[in-house]
């Protein structure tokens, strides 16, 4: 105690009267400091400012409960992160052109970003897909595409992560079969879906139903992997989105944690262990301008979900309660003006995942704010991530921020807003009640609306857009997809309607809309459709007929 | 686009026409006036039913279904839904539409959105006369989404026929509509959201309530429970207000709200003439503004002035 | 004539990306500058948003899109106004569009399009000065 007020003493004569002097000559560039997220960012920290923090409980060692220094016992001593970069063609022939280049390369993770017809379950000739068929991704209308995207790939040897939630369990479905025709078992299967339907109501808008049976997909999910694919990623649950939607920090690790909770609940509910099911959740953060502050996020997160995996839930094991998580770079903090500018972004922001702690990485390509990236870009930002990972040195010691005083400071802070957030959600009855209650999709939307008003008032500088702006000549050249791609990928389909056994399609589909009215798990009934060809169109337009379909009513 | 146009548009039932026309009536136009006098004999009979209550308690999500309900039953509709405006911009967001989507592309509905535009009691200015327009359309049924801030929404009564007023289970202990002091305006009362815990408990309270209503009457509201997510009650409420409906027509309620409301409206249009036509004849008036500086000295009083002017201003033809 | 005549600003999001931010951001800018705005939502076809502009009487149709397919959707929304005989309505756009995409959505009567890191004012005030009110 001793020591305590000596330093606080110390501190004060520092302030009145070094600080005061130069202050006088020197006044600083604001009156208020504030991170990104609007949180205030003193002068100075001191170890006053972590005087509660004890080392043993609150930081303890990587690969250990908390897990605030990280889920890996050798940080990226043994392995680097994983460095996984999101592509999606427009068809599957081309997409798997790709995949073949990427493994050819030694990459071993794919990464599947699917068009939106196929996020939100419709077939490609359906009216609403006009103009968006392979635009944003791959286009898979059924399991005929799913062969001809993994064509010749070993999936007992790949990890695939695909980018799919309201239909991620027909997805999942079709990647099991093409798997089977392979002769590989579900068992041995590697991978990921994100699966995560809240942030869809609140930030990402790929929703189809409604969230009680949506909710009931993702358990069902969750019961299928746990007895049939142990090394499967049942869920990615995503903060990223909810960033890109406007969120502050503190938001994103308390509105993502928030779902995670209710999907551990639900699957509790459901009559799920939590210690069968829990390791295999994992999530996904977004790395954002903040530099200092991005790094407290990721480690406040994974101490706060050890916490509550542990204290809540009551996991008994470790690896129930560790936060694994992949992060892309921030996508809306990419300017359309000064694109290469976008560079020296994403670098930092890719630094800071690696400092936070990620167990993968996407970094963004510079161009991603005018269109959809160019394989020359895709490069540049692949290696940004193994200069960081094979040059800068910060990968050879684990959590090498730990102790500082504002990092320690912050992260905790960080912390203490998240779980008040989360409080006063579990009061109006957790994340889906505070969803349709439009709580989550307000504050998110104040805090992107207030984030805008400061840029245009030039209160936050950006770079080569409210400041140090020049005139300047676009001179990308743009990825372009064929507007040819639709037309076949519709033709493709008209075909294997007339192909296939459609007495079949029949069949399983209407085995598919009684289980679906009753409460059998609908995975299997799904593979079974997906085995006889039926289209991702016909399998969600029966669950659409049984589950109705969601309207978002925020405004 | 001439009034004759406006109005020919109009009673040949062209949506451009009327969207125009409600713009005018908006705007205050005075175009929008002459049609409206030449509208006015086509007008009288749709059947107008208000939907008020508090906010949250589901007013868009219910006028949705219920118009999916009736256009089963092969009625046309129209729904104006009022939002309010900023205090300060003058500016709105209007989002009812977003929740009726469903029937965006059906020819047989029209979704209007209006903001308040500074008018208190729940509805626009003009709400009345955009329900008129869209009766002269020829619309069988109108739907009146109110505000829904709570306070005293109860203009409604004047332009519906029919008032549901919307509430939900487990909102506390009280009845919102209470507070918000909309309880007396219902015809029909809706607990929406009957899958909530407490649903019952609501209408029971509700109900409770009716019991001690001293005032006499012939019409006792029923409590109807509906789930605007999955439908449920919601034929049932449709039967409610058309039983409703019946009870007007067969009381002579009907005429004699059609009565009251010619005399309301009429009072209503001359009260606004006279206010226009005085302030405009006493606008930049030197005697006018003199008189307000005498008032505010205490040098004379606002009656005796307010007797002078009228008597000058408005009833002398010299002026 | 009178003095509360207001522009009515439709801003609606065709296609299926569920990026909503822009979209709202811009609705609420254009609110507090006294404009009244109707949202539509997510997942407008072009003939729904065409009816809500029709409908609703407004003098300017906000599009925002950023799934690329604004080529196939924009004109079209433009040749359904074309055949419901509207011509006095603004029609502007915004979203992740590429440079060389804008002349021939200019060319289909797009007003303008604003791109990434447009300062609403900008947005706000080119639509006052556009409109025809």
């Amino acid at each position: 105690m001793g020591d305590k007020r000596t330093l606080t003493t110390a501190v004060k004569r520092w302030d009145e009267n070094t600080v005061a002097k130069t202050i006088g000559k020197y006044p600083e560039r604001k009156k208020n400091f504030l991170t990104i997220s609007g949180l205030p960012v003193n002068r100075l920290y001191t170890p006053l400012d972590s005087e509660n923090l004890d080392y043993e409980q609150d930081l303890g060692f990587p690969g250990e409960y908390p897990f605030t220094r990280g889920v890996q016992p050798t940080g990226y001593r043994g392995r680097l992160w994983t460095m996984r970069q999101y592509s999606g063609f427009a068809t599957a022939k081309e997409s798997n052109k790709r995949f073949h280049f990427l493994l050819d390369q030694g990459q071993t993770g794919l990464s599947v970003a699917f068009d939106l017809p196929t996020q939100i379950g419709y077939d490609s000739d359906h009216p609403l897909a006009l103009g968006e068929v392979g635009k944003v991704g791959v286009a898979i209308d059924s399991l005929a595409d799913m062969e001809v995207l993994f064509d010749k790939i070993p999936l007992d040897k790949v990890s695939t992560s695909m980018t799919i939630n309201a239909d991620a369990a027909v997805l999942l479905a079709m990647y099991i079969a093409v798997a089977e025709k392979q002769g590989v078992s579900m068992d041995k299967l590697r991978g990921t879906i994100q699966n995560d339907i809240l942030k869809e109501y609140v930030a990402r808008g790929t929703y189809i139903f409604p969230p009680t049976p949506s909710m009931r997909l993702i358990t069902d999910t969750f019961k299928f992997c746990s007895d049939k694919m142990p090394l499967w990623n049942t869920i990615s649950i995503s903060g990223y989105h909810i960033r890109e939607a406007g969120s502050t920090a503190v938001q994103e690790v308390a509105f993502t944690i928030a779902d995670g909770i209710a999907y551990v609940q639900a699957a509790i509910d459901a009559g799920l262990d939590v210690d069968a099911f829990a390791s295999r959740l994992s999530f996904f953060f977004g790395s954002h301008s903040d530099f200092l502050e991005e790094i407290c996020k990721f480690r406040a997160a994974r101490r706060l979900w050890a916490r509550i995996m542990r204290e809540r839930f009551h996991a008994k094991q470790d690896s129930s309660c560790t936060m694994r998580f992949h992060t892309q770079t921030a996508g809306c903090t990419l300017t359309a003006q000064q694109p290469d500018n976008n560079i020296i972004r994403v670098t930092l922001q890719a630094l800071q995942a690696v400092l936070g702690g990620t167990q993968s990485l996407h970094t963004n390509s510079r161009d991603e704010a005018l269109s959809l990236p160019t394989e020359a870009s895709v490069q540049i930002a692949l290696r940004t991530q193994q200069i960081i990972g094979y040059e800068s040195g910060v990968s050879d010691t684990v959590d090498p921020l730990a102790g500082s005083y504002y990092i320690e400071s912050l992260t905790t802070e960080i912390e203490n807003k998240a779980k008040e957030y989360i409080q006063k959600i579990d009061e109006m009855g957790g994340a889906p009640a505070a969803i349709e209650k439009g709580f989550i999709q307000k504050e998110i939307h104040e805090a992107a609306y207030s984030f805008q008003k400061s840029v245009d008032e030039k209160e936050r500088v950006v770079v080569g857009v409210n400041k140090f702006q020049v005139e300047e000549e676009h001179k990308f050249d743009y990825l372009r997809v064929n507007p040819a791609s639709e037309r076949d990928q519709v033709k493709r389909l008209e075909d294997l309607r007339k192909t296939r056994d459609n007495e079949k399609v029949k069949t399983t589909l209407q085995n598919l809309r009684v289980g679906a009215q009753g409460d059998s798990n609908l995975v299997p009934l799904i593979l079974e459709a997906v085995r006889v060809y039926a289209t991702l169109g016909e399998i969600c337009g029966v669950l659409r007929d049984v589950f109705g379909e969601y309207k978002a009513a925020d405004l | 686009m001439s009034v004759t146009d406006l109005v020919e548009g109009v009673l040949s039932q062209k949506r451009r026409y009327l969207a125009r026309l409600i713009s005018l009536i908006e705007d205050e136009d005075n175009h929008a006036l002459e049609a409206l006098s030449l509208l006015y004999k086509h007008t009288g009979r749709s059947h107008i039913i208000g939907v008020t209550g508090p906010p949250g308690s589901g007013k868009s999500s219910l006028v949705t279904k219920l118009t999916a309900e009736f256009r089963k039953r092969s009625k046309t509709i129209g729904i104006v839904c009022v939002d309010p405006s900023s205090p300060f911009t003058g500016g709105a967001l209007l989002g009812d539409r977003i929740r009726m989507q469903e029937h965006s592309l059906d020819d047989d509905v029209f979704v209007r959105s209006m903001g308040t535009r500074g008018h208190l009691g729940g509805l626009a200015r003009t709400t009345s006369d955009a329900v008129k327009a869209i009766d002269a359309f020829g619309k069988d049924i109108i739907f009146v989404e109110t505000v829904g801030a709570g306070q005293s929404e109860v203009e409604v009564v004047d332009v519906a026929h029919t008032v549901l007023v919307t509430d939900v289970p487990g909102s506390g202990d009280d009845i919102q509509a209470i507070k918000a002091g909309i309880m007396e305006i219902a015809d029909i009362f809706v607990v929406n959201k009957s899958d909530l815990p407490g649903a019952d408990k609501k209408a029971t309270e509700i109900n409770a309530m009716l019991d001690i209503d001293p005032r006499e009457r012939t019409w006792r509201p029923p409590v109807v429970l509906t789930n605007s997510r999955t439908g449920d009650g919601i034929p049932e409420l449709v039967e409610t207000i058309l039983a409703h409906l019946k009870h007007l027509k067969e009381t002579g309620l009907w005429k004699m709200k059609g009565l009251q409301r010619s005399r309301d409206e009429l009072q209503e249009l001359m009260k606004y003439k006279l206010t226009k036509e005085l302030s405009q004849k006493l606008q930049g008036k030197p005697e006018y503004e003199k008189a307000i500086e005498l008032i505010a000295k205490r040098e004379t009083d606002p009656y005796t002035v307010a007797e002078k002017l009228i008597a000058e201003f408005l009833f002398s033809e010299s002026r | 004539m009178s003095s509360s005549k207001k522009i009515r600003v439709l801003v609606a999001k065709p296609g299926l990306d569920g990026h909503d931010r822009g979209a709202k951001i811009v609705a609420r800018a254009l609110r507090d500058a006294g404009m009244e705005v109707i949202y539509t939502g997510l997942r407008q076809t072009p003939e729904m948003v065409v009816r809500a502009a029709m409908d609703e009487g407004v003098h300017c149709i906000g599009l925002s899109i950023l799934s690329g397919a604004h080529n196939a959707l924009f004109p079209k929304i433009m040749e359904l106004l074309k055949a419901e005989g509207v011509d006095d309505v603004l029609v502007v756009g915004g979203g992740i569009i590429p440079e060389d995409d804008i002349p021939g959505l200019k060319e289909a009567g797009i007003g303008e399009i604003f791109g990434p890191g447009t300062p609403l004012d900008e947005i706000v005030e080119y639509i006052r000065n556009n409109v025809k009110i």
